[in-house]
């Protein structure tokens, strides 16, 4: 029996990914967790494991087509065995995957053109699902009133529910009248459109935009333009953090096992996290998720432009050698451009380290749904006022923390920061 | 009882030895099918050591009487008659079994003998045995019931229930216990208060037909005799046959090795080698006829396993049919 | 043809007694049925009409009366048998369950079972934990056996008469309420309601609610409260619990979208949790709320009369039940 390769979701919030290349061939043997193909996210590029065994009698799709999460992409089945889906065109519709899908919307990939109108292209409109079948964020919607939505190309997120809870029902839809222009609803648009004709000629280059300065362009003109920042910034001695770095590393031969400052700054964060779990949420309007583990992404710079989270997961309670060794491989992949799904999911907090250029100091901007973020300026030494009133040389590095004003006020920001201050100043207890 | 001797003569007796020997080839057959894992699952009972009971009482029966017993039925079977190639086809779930291969060694049946079955919850035929009964008195037929039970099933409510019932209702059955000393591992005398299990009659206002030696072919066959007529003219007749099972209580059950002595004491009253002396006591000559019938039949159970090895397996509409009566108005 | 305003029991022994007129291999037996002129008065008459060989008292003997009349049915009587009240049917449940429903398959067709065991079900006054069963749902849960529960005198003769004509195993549920409840009632000797055969007993577009036995009676009242408010619920009485007739109920839903279950059993692996599932397997798409379940609370049922009601679904508890998928 033929089984479905299905797209399997590989980060938290990607909904699809451009394929880059087939690693496997039609009728090569593949066990589950094989890697078939490669594929361009949001993120990074990515490895793409099978979920299935078995011969592989069909690949659908050719690489740059845009291949939604669990839609499948290819039959797994006996050597010899016919794919049910009687060919990939056939099977590329049925999953509303990708050629077509692009061919209909290239407002999304270029940002050029005006929004697609609703409800006029019923076949080819945005799924205001995502393809997993998983509702946006916040809606609610019965399975009928979402079928109806799918038909006629209604975006959920427009209709008012007046089912229970706020359910969008059948009739909800039915009586749905789109509005004239629902730009902001999309919300996928880059403003370049609004800045007039592009350039062109021998004075400019013109680069397309990947995906992932897309991505990081839609996530941060929605932090800027949706979250309240407030920035709190403080002073830290990071002194005795030096020294105990420089013991801990001395004692460890393995380079794997050494540990970085920015290891030091995450579990320290994670710490003081756990003292202010209300830095730890994600914000979802009428409801905040106070998230029980402590993830600490971080933000890692790739050459060529572009930055990506990786993930340390559960900081807050792994050992500081395992953290740093797992941190390392995870900046490995993620700047070879092989981050695993897994090093990129899960983020609840972030912490954003340039310490390694010579900044003083600088504000970061929240990574929604995320409460918080902490921006890490370099260690330097500097004049210091010492307790008797002399001057000394000490050791500073200043933080600042953005946070979402909609999940915490200013004190909370400064009391978090003083936590965490005070965990780096006396180092020990990251240790322990 | 078994004061008034019925007349046996030696074509009988000779078709009884031939019986007794079928069926412990049969099951010697089966027991070694389920070592080769030709004949599977977990429930096989063999009648072994019980062979001459089963003839005995069987044979005093008419055509248009009725049989019913447990799970322990491959006997009861072959004694009523049954082709083995059928039998033998159901011990291996083949879709030419009596059952379709649906029963299995449990739930054998043949209609067309007035075999209705083995059953396999303990107990659970004897109400049935009942309403049988029930159906001979209210179309004033003649027609007798025999009920095969362990000595295991007098202990449960069923046999309270359905000897109660057949007592009020003046039914037409014989409850013949096969009382083989043990209910799979428990002996008698430890579950019944009342191990001599014929008198459990008593309490119920039923004819108690007393005892009689399991192992005698022709002392079980004068005590159902007895039992029929009874149970045809006036009501439910209860009666014991002691025996003695060979086997575990199936075969994936242990063996009794504590039961190494008792069992050879009761093999050396095999129901095959009492046949022989009743028959070589009363006939010259006979042997060489006794070793024909030996032979004779290994080729019957031979062609048997072969019927049933070469049968196909039920199918998919076997599996889903008969799970309700498809023309169903009566 | 005529038809007659008869109560419940009246529509069933009508029932019993044409189908005792036409096929003298029908009978009945069971505790109390002949002398007492049975405990619901449904075999009043009968041992002085029909004669102690076609209506049979027995003992209590719950195992031997279930037991007895598969053996009887083998044989080719058609017995109907009477347990006089389900709860007692637990004890038949050996027979019930391992013979009446296996024999016909086990057997691979050689015998068949045409036996209907009556039963009376449903909570009573104050009749406490062990007599207050509505269990059809457990015996539904077999292949082999048919279910059955009327909502009105005129089902009720009609389901009978089909069960007692049919050759499989029949366990006949009898709302003991619903005893004393008229209706009209055809005369008509062979008015049958086949097997499986469900009944929309009110149309509707707004809400589809299934339901059976005494769940009907709660089920149309409420509708006709909703209706004031210009809430139109389609009321579907399945009348068997085995064969379902799940047919109408997905064309329902499909029209509706939104599905309220009504029974006085359980709530525990229930009708309503078959309903319930069979409409996300069959229907998903059209579901425009989640499918609400309305049935007795998950306890035992205490003697007190305030927190026996307490446990029991009524004719408010529906209308609540409707609103809330709305």
């Amino acid at each position: 029996m033929a089984q479905p390769i299905k797209m399997p979701q590989l980060g938290s919030d990607m909904t699809e990914g451009t394929l880059l290349n087939w690693l496997k061939n039609v009728g090569d043997q593949i066990s589950s967790g094989d890697i078939i193909a490669e594929i361009e996210t949001d993120k990074a590029t990515v490895e793409v494991p099978s979920e299935v065994s078995g011969t592989i009698l069909e690949l659908i799709g050719k690489p740059g087509d845009t291949l939604t999460v669990g839609s499948v992409i290819g039959y797994a089945g006996e050597p010899g065995e016919q794919p049910p889906s009687g060919g990939a065109d056939q099977a590329a519709q049925d999953n509303g995957a990708a050629p077509a899908q692009q061919e209909a919307q290239p407002a999304v990939e270029t940002a050029q053109a005006e929004p697609a109108p609703q409800a006029a292209q019923p076949a080819a409109a945005a799924a205001p699902e995502t393809a997993d079948g998983n509702l946006p964020d916040g809606v609610k919607a019965s399975p009928i009133a979402r079928r109806i939505a799918r038909e006629r190309g209604i975006d959920l997120r427009q209709v008012k529910g007046t089912g229970p809870n706020g359910r969008i029902t059948r009739a909800d839809v039915e009586n749905f009248t789109p509005e004239a222009a629902p730009a902001a609803a999309a919300g996928v648009a880059i403003p370049a459109a609004t800045y007039g004709e592009i350039p062109s000629g021998p004075d400019v280059e013109i680069i397309d935009t990947s995906r992932l300065r897309s991505r990081i362009a839609q996530r941060m003109v929605q932090s800027k333009q949706q979250v309240p920042h407030f920035y709190v910034t403080t002073e830290v001695d990071v002194e005795a953090m030096l020294n105990l770095r420089k013991q801990l590393n001395a004692s460890v031969t393995d380079d794997a096992q050494k540990v970085t400052v920015n290891d030091l700054i995450v579990k320290a964060t994670a710490l003081a996290l756990r003292q202010y779990p209300n830095l730890n949420s994600h914000f979802y309007g009428d409801k905040i998720v106070r998230h029980k583990r402590i993830n600490i992404g971080i933000a890692v710079a790739l050459e060529g432009g572009g930055l990506i989270n990786v993930v340390a997961k559960d900081a807050d309670k792994t050992a500081l050698g395992t953290l740093a060794a797992q941190n390392k491989e995870m900046i490995a992949r993620a700047r070879e451009g092989k981050v695993k799904p897994d090093d990129v999911q899960g983020s609840t907090f972030t912490v954003s380290n340039l310490g390694g250029f010579d900044v003083d100091v600088f504000q970061a901007i929240v990574n929604p749904p995320e409460a918080g973020i902490l921006a890490v300026g370099t260690a330097k030494k500097v004049p210091v006022v010492n307790e008797d009133g002399t001057i000394g040389v000490g050791h500073r590095m200043k933080l600042t923390v953005s946070v979402d004003h909609r999940v915490s006020d200013g004190a909370e920001g400064a009391e978090f920061l003083q936590a965490l201050k005070a965990l780096i100043e006396n180092p020990m207890r990251l240790v322990l | 009882m078994a004061t008034q001797k019925v007349k046996v003569d030696k074509a009988r007796l000779l078709d009884w030895y031939r019986q007794i020997v079928l069926i412990r080839e049969f099951e010697d057959r089966c027991d070694e099918l389920y070592r080769e894992k030709k004949i599977t699952g977990v429930y096989l009972h063999l009648y072994s050591g019980h062979e001459a009971t089963g003839v005995g009482a069987v044979a005093a029966l008419q055509e248009h009487d009725h049989v019913i017993t447990a799970y322990r039925d491959h006997g009861i079977a072959l004694a009523r008659g049954v082709d083995p190639n059928p039998l033998m086809a159901e011990m291996m779930g083949k879709r030419t079994g009596v059952s379709g291969g649906k029963g299995g060694s449990m739930h054998l049946a043949s209609r067309e003998h007035n075999f209705w079955g083995g059953y396999a919850i303990v107990g659970g035929h004897l109400p049935l045995a009942a309403g049988i009964a029930l159906e001979s008195r209210y179309n004033n037929k003649d027609a007798v019931v025999l009920c095969f039970l362990g000595d295991g099933a007098t202990n449960n409510g069923y046999f309270h229930e359905a000897v109660n019932l057949s007592a009020v209702w003046d039914l037409p059955v014989v409850w013949l216990i096969e009382n083989n000393l043990y209910g799979m591992g428990t002996p008698v005398e430890v579950a019944s208060g009342q191990p001599e299990l014929h008198k459990r009659a008593i309490a119920y206002g039923i004819k108690d037909a007393g005892r009689v030696d399991g192992q005698n072919v022709v002392e079980v066959y004068e005590a159902a005799s007895e039992a029929v007529e009874y149970a045809r003219k006036n009501g439910p007749v209860l009666l014991e046959a002691i025996t003695f099972r060979y086997k575990g209580h199936g075969v994936s059950d242990r063996a009794y090795s504590e039961r190494v002595e008792e069992l050879a004491q009761w093999q050396a009253r095999d129901p095959i080698i009492v046949t022989r002396e009743i028959l070589t006591g009363r006939f010259k000559n006979v042997e060489a006829e006794l070793d024909k019938i030996d032979a004779e039949v290994k080729t019957i159970i031979d062609r048997a396993v072969e019927y049933a090895e070469n049968s196909p397996a039920p199918t998919y509409e076997d599996l889903i049919r008969n799970v309700y009566v498809e023309d169903a108005n009566g | 043809m005529a038809e007659k305003n008869l109560p419940m029991r009246e529509a069933l022994r009508a029932a019993l007694h044409e189908e005792m007129v036409r096929d003298e291999r029908v009978f009945v037996m069971g505790e109390e049925v002949g002398a007492w002129q049975g405990t619901h008065r449904v075999t009043r008459g009968f041992l002085e009409e029909f004669g102690p060989k076609r209506v049979r008292d027995t003992p209590i003997s719950e195992m031997a009366i279930a037991g007895a009349a598969v053996g009887a049915a083998m044989a080719g009587l058609r017995p109907v048998a009477e347990i006089m009240t389900i709860n007692f049917a637990f004890l038949a449940f050996d027979a019930l369950i391992n013979h009446a429903a296996k024999i016909h398959y086990m057997f691979n067709g050689q015998f068949r079972v045409p036996m209907v065991l009556r039963a009376a079900t449903g909570w009573g006054n104050q009749a406490t934990a062990t007599h207050s069963h509505t269990p059809e749902p457990v015996f539904a849960h077999f292949p082999g056996l048919y279910v059955a529960m009327p909502s009105t005198p005129a089902d009720a003769k009609g389901m009978l008469k089909a069960a007692i004509r049919d050759d499989n195993p029949v366990l006949f549920s009898e709302v003991i309420a619903l005893y004393p409840k008229p209706g009209p009632v055809p005369d008509d000797p062979d008015f049958l309601i086949p097997i499986g055969k469900s009944d929309i007993k009110r149309e509707g577009d707004d809400v589809t609610i299934v339901t059976i036995g005494r769940g009907v009676e709660w089920s149309l009242q409420a509708a006709e409260s909703l209706a004031k408010e210009g809430i139109e619920c389609e009321v579907i009485d399945l009348r068997w619990l085995r064969p379902l007739d799940m047919e109408p109920v997905i064309e329902s839903f499909k029209k509706t979208n939104r599905c309220v279950v009504v029974e006085e059993c359980l709530p525990h692996f229930s009708l309503g949790s078959e309903i319930a599932a069979q409409i996300q397997e069959k229907a998903f798409d059209y579901m425009d709320a989640p499918v609400k379940r309305v049935s007795a609370m998950d306890v035992p049922l205490p003697y007190a009369r305030d927190i026996e009601l307490m446990a029991l679904p009524d004719t408010q508890k529906v209308i609540n039940a409707v609103k809330e998928v709305l």
